[in-house]
């Protein structure tokens, strides 16, 4: 009884300490934190283009309407792509955890590839788009596609080239510290890219082309 | 006791896990994947059927979108209610409610403004 009475005596004197030297957050949850804040107000940059889009969906100036440009099979392939990619992110972030170069470097080259499919559908519909005289000057509905869509695809380009990056610096320097730190931030970004793209799929293809 | 004691130092950054096994966290990411397959799914599904009353179908994709995006922060961003991750929900919070100003106050602005406004060709006539 007394021992635990001692025992417990010690802890509490532990957590006092604790709560008194409580200092800074670790680097990482500062880096990290950042980022998180940086990704918000990324999101919400995202959400004046939304509303934008919104706003001009019926101001289509005589020209195409959602429903006669969009094809629905080809955004369900690219929404495919996003998704399988964020999830071999999520591969990723796991190997990175453990140490693991191999499987860092699959998972990484797949999330890539997966990437680039995306991209490479997303250019062939602009100039498709394009071509068939539905280009961004065509009509305010047109403007406000374009920039939401296109927005998001730089994101995505600006993505690959930080994922590029990452796999040739945790090759060159190993899972240091900062590496790692680097690393937490790109999947942060990955993963919120694709959250915004379950937006633009919803409310620019599916109700765009229900409209 | 340890338990406190392990909260009072270990805040957990956003998109960060601690303390699971790797095959804990692959599950994680696959029931994430699942879920998101499945919700994506039905959005598209909702989209272009006759099989459901066709004014709830907006409706329906924006709840769908909001289900899934909540699904991706909790299994991909790993944002969760837990004490330890107080600091990354306030920031969430803060950012919906800037971004639920931005969408909402816009539509319901120019909507009313879409309204009350004459229609084109009277103001074609008046600038004549």
């Amino acid at each position: 009884m007394t021992d635990l009475a001692v025992a417990h005596g010690h802890d509490a004197d532990v957590i006092g300490l604790d709560a008194v030297h409580d200092g800074p957050a670790p680097k990482r949850i500062v880096t990290l934190y950042g980022f998180w804040i940086f990704l918000l107000s990324d999101m919400v940059m995202f959400s004046c283009f939304f509303a934008a889009y919104a706003v001009l969906l019926g101001q289509t100036a005589g020209g195409p309407s959602g429903a006669q440009l969009f094809n629905l099979r080809n955004v369900a392939i690219e929404t495919g792509c996003l998704l399988l990619s964020s999830f071999a992110c999520g591969m990723a972030s796991i190997a990175a955890e453990e140490r693991n170069h191999f499987w860092f470097q699959i998972a990484m080259a797949v999330t890539c590839v997966l990437g680039l499919a995306f991209l490479w559908i997303e250019f062939h519909e602009f100039a498709d788009l394009v071509a068939r005289g539905a280009g961004p000057s065509r009509s305010a509905f047109l403007s406000a596609f374009f920039t939401l869509v296109g927005c998001h695809g730089l994101h995505v380009s600006g993505g690959t080239l930080w994922l590029l990056t990452m796999m040739a610096q945790v090759f060159a320097k190993g899972f240091r510290a900062d590496i790692q730190r680097r690393f937490l931030c790109f999947a942060l970004f990955w993963h919120a890219l694709d959250i915004i793209w379950v937006a633009v799929f919803s409310v620019v293809y599916l109700l765009g082309s229900a409209v | 006791m340890s338990d406190t004691h392990e909260l009072h130092q270990t805040d957990l950054a956003p998109g960060e896990e601690r303390g699971v096994s790797v095959k804990y966290r692959v599950f994680g990411y696959l029931i994430g994947l699942g879920l998101a397959v499945l919700l994506t799914a039905t959005s598209f599904f909702v989209a272009g059927t006759d099989l459901v009353w066709q004014p709830s179908i907006p409706v329906a994709i924006i709840v769908l979108a909001i289900a899934q995006m909540g699904v991706h922060l909790v299994f991909f961003l790993h944002i969760t209610t837990g004490a330890d991750n107080t600091n990354n929900v306030m920031a969430l919070a803060f950012g919906l409610l800037i971004i639920f100003l931005v969408i909402g106050g816009s539509l319901w602005i120019m909507d009313h403004l879409n309204q009350n406004m004459m229609p084109m060709d009277q103001i074609m006539q008046m600038q004549r």
